[in-house]
């Protein structure tokens, strides 16, 4: 992935294909046993898959929404790191979407949210307006690396001829047709930040309209969602830039580095007041459903999803490092602090997900018909980790060979 | 519909219920509203109703149609347990019902809420939406798993829904969400849900709510009651007498 040096690349590949091979062992076991080798039961219905899903999707709204800084609303600044966050949100949005897959209970029926559709439902919605989303990026992605895609179609070897066959025939180079490409990827990028708020907000509203969850049911929730997208794509292309970036050392890179550490040191700062909105809130309330699975957050048995996960390495750490002028210029530290981040928001959304199912809707629930399937405990499965790392493993390749083979690099201006 | 003889014998309350489902299956469906009373003076907590449920649908591990809440007030030696019943509430206006992506579960026209195991895609939302913990995963599973043969009793076909199917391999409803319907293919058939029919104290009445002359009806115009999380809307059709 890094282009001036092989062993990193070498090291990606070896991990990448560790992760590929665990996660044919992980989806041979879910294809072959169905749910039954799950750690999730009839208490907890949702547990690690459902969590990566919207940690992914996540970081798709939230890297497409960080392009249309440029595509949409003009700051030119970013403009080396647009297509690369186009790229990672359609990489992500494919993760995700195969992770949500994973976790049906009957994953050939998946097609029915489209033949059947309930109006009423959320999660119908959610279907809806990601599928949308999905077609929209690969148009935008299409327009926006066409003359690319047809200048690299004319290299030789393997290359070429994915950009050829990418470019669907188009020659044109000119700069007439350039302009007309620029101008349907700004309409297009304008209806999908229409697109990405309404399906992410959408993600969190999916979450707030459960009303027998208080602690989801708050009209916060679809902003927070919003909000957390942001945080979560910016750090992963902070991390990206800052780590793989073709002009690394140049004037141009330090500069953009250090814009965007502000901005995602804003956005960081933002979510820690909403994040503090919610909880203090809930706390003060009282209300036993809902004030109980933010004690299990913050003093459970998984304490440090919180303490560690959320609190030092998706604010503190953060903080500190895009905050301090001296670590914000150097684009190693900054680099640091996004994938601080982006571990940083896989705990957030495993704490969004399972402690508000863990607490029983009724008192004395779980001890009914005492049952592993009726359990207020959960810890992924080695099979929903094997999946999961699987998925990641494909996302990493997908990534990698798009970085190598299509033109989706940050681009050096002129 | 099998003939059911008439019950005219009234002292029984087993005979009393039986001859208002009687009454009721002869109204037109939409006129019916299916409705359970439980007398929770009556509760012994004997769990014979989970066992019962279990019983008639052959439910597999994990999957409880019906649970018996158990709770401990006071300490000892002045403590007493008590019981509370839950089977689905048949919510007037059930969570479930609108949270679902692929209307696989909905409010059938006689107020029974139930899930089209063939439609159902296994998301869970539903689960997630019950204020009540009704709902549950079929995750394949058997009690006798893991012995040398998966017993008969497991692998025997249900009729829920007045559907036979069996169990097996990936097939629904291995991989749907299931649930309490009331045993509507029993009453159908003139007979009570088997909770009721099986809870030794009496303590669980069913009949149609809209039938003012009802043993429900009438109990409910005469005895205080309350149902579950009514601040919620759902509008339970479970109603418990204290």
């Amino acid at each position: 992935m890094k282009s001036d040096n092989k062993g990193w690349s070498i090291a990606y590949w070896i991990v990448v294909l560790v992760m590929l091979a665990v996660g044919v062992v992980g989806w041979y076991w879910r294809l072959t046993t169905g749910h039954q080798m799950s750690n999730y039961g009839s208490i907890i219905p949702w547990g690690l898959w459902v969590a990566m899903y919207i940690y992914f999707i996540g970081l798709s709204a939230g890297a497409f929404l960080i392009s249309s800084l440029v595509y949409v609303f003009g700051f030119e600044k970013f403009r080396p790191v647009a297509r690369l966050s186009l790229f990672t949100a359609l990489v992500a949005l494919l993760m995700a979407l195969l992770q949500i897959w994973v976790d049906l209970g009957h994953m050939g029926r998946f097609y029915e949210v489209y033949t059947r559709p309930h109006f009423l439902s959320m999660m119908a919605w959610m279907v809806w307006l990601y599928s949308a989303y999905f077609l929209l990026l690969l148009a935008e992605m299409w327009f926006d690396t066409r003359r690319d895609l047809v200048r690299w179609g004319q290299r030789s070897g393997f290359s070429g001829f994915i950009n050829r066959l990418l470019a669907l025939g188009s020659k044109d180079t000119g700069a007439a047709a350039a302009k007309q490409d620029a101008k349907v990827v700004r309409v297009l990028g304008t209806i999908g930040v229409f697109l990405a708020i309404a399906f992410h907000g959408g993600v969190g509203a999916l979450f707030a309209v459960d009303k027998s969850r208080p602690m989801w049911h708050t009209g916060l929730y679809p902003l927070m969602f919003l909000l957390a997208a942001l945080v979560s794509g910016g750090g992963l292309l902070l991390a990206i830039y800052a780590f793989f970036a073709p002009d690394r050392g140049s004037e141009q890179h330090k500069s953009l580095i250090e814009s965007l550490s502000k901005l995602v040191l804003g956005l960081v700062l933002l979510y820690m007041l909403f994040t503090f909105a919610d909880y203090s809130i809930v706390w003060y309330g009282a209300i036993p459903l809902d004030v109980n699975p933010l004690k299990t957050i913050l003093a459970g048995p998984f304490w440090y999803v919180f303490w560690i996960g959320e609190f030092v390495l998706g604010m503190i750490v953060p903080i500190v490092l895009l905050g301090l002028k001296s670590t914000r210029r150097s684009s190693w530290w900054v680099g640091l602090a996004g994938l601080s981040i982006v571990i940083a928001f896989v705990a957030v959304r495993l704490n969004i997900v399972i402690p508000p199912l863990s607490v029983p809707e009724l008192a004395g629930l779980a001890q009914a018909a005492p049952s592993p399937r009726m359990s207020t405990m959960y810890l992924p499965s080695v099979m929903e980790w094997f999946v999961t790392i699987g998925i990641v493993g494909v996302g990493a390749a997908i990534y990698a060979l798009g970085y190598r083979l299509l033109p989706v690099k940050p681009q050096v201006s002129k | 519909m099998p003939e059911i003889p008439v019950i005219q014998q009234m002292e029984d309350v087993t005979a009393r219920l039986m001859d208002d489902l009687q009454r009721a299956l002869k109204k037109p469906p939409s006129e019916r509203r299916w409705g359970m009373v439980i007398d929770l003076t009556k509760c012994t907590g004997c769990d014979a109703c989970t066992v019962a449920c279990k019983a008639e649908h052959k439910t597999p591990p994990g999957v409880n149609y019906n649970l018996v809440l158990k709770t401990e007030m006071g300490t000892y030696p002045n403590v007493r347990e008590v019981f509370l019943p839950r089977p689905c509430m048949q919510c007037e206006n059930p969570p479930c019902v609108e949270v679902c992506p692929v209307g696989a579960t909905y409010k059938d026209e006689e107020g029974i809420v139930v899930i089209d195991y063939d439609v159902c895609i296994g998301c869970r939302y539903c689960i997630t939406a019950c204020p009540y913990g009704a709902r549950s995963f079929d995750f394949g599973e058997w009690y006798t798993m893991g012995t040398p043969e998966i017993a008969p009793y497991e692998t025997a076909p249900t009729f829920e829904y007045g559907e036979e199917r069996v169990r097996k391999d990936d097939f629904s409803p291995i991989g749907n969400v299931r649930k309490c319907n009331f045993c509507i293919e029993r009453v159908h058939d003139g007979l009570l849900p088997a909770c009721v029919t099986t809870c030794v104290g009496r303590a669980r009445l069913f009949g149609d709510l809209n039938d003012p002359n009802s043993l429900v009806s009438e109990i409910l115009r005469e005895r205080s009651n309350f149902r579950l999380k009514e601040e919620l809307g759902t509008e339970p059709k479970v109603h418990y007498l204290t």
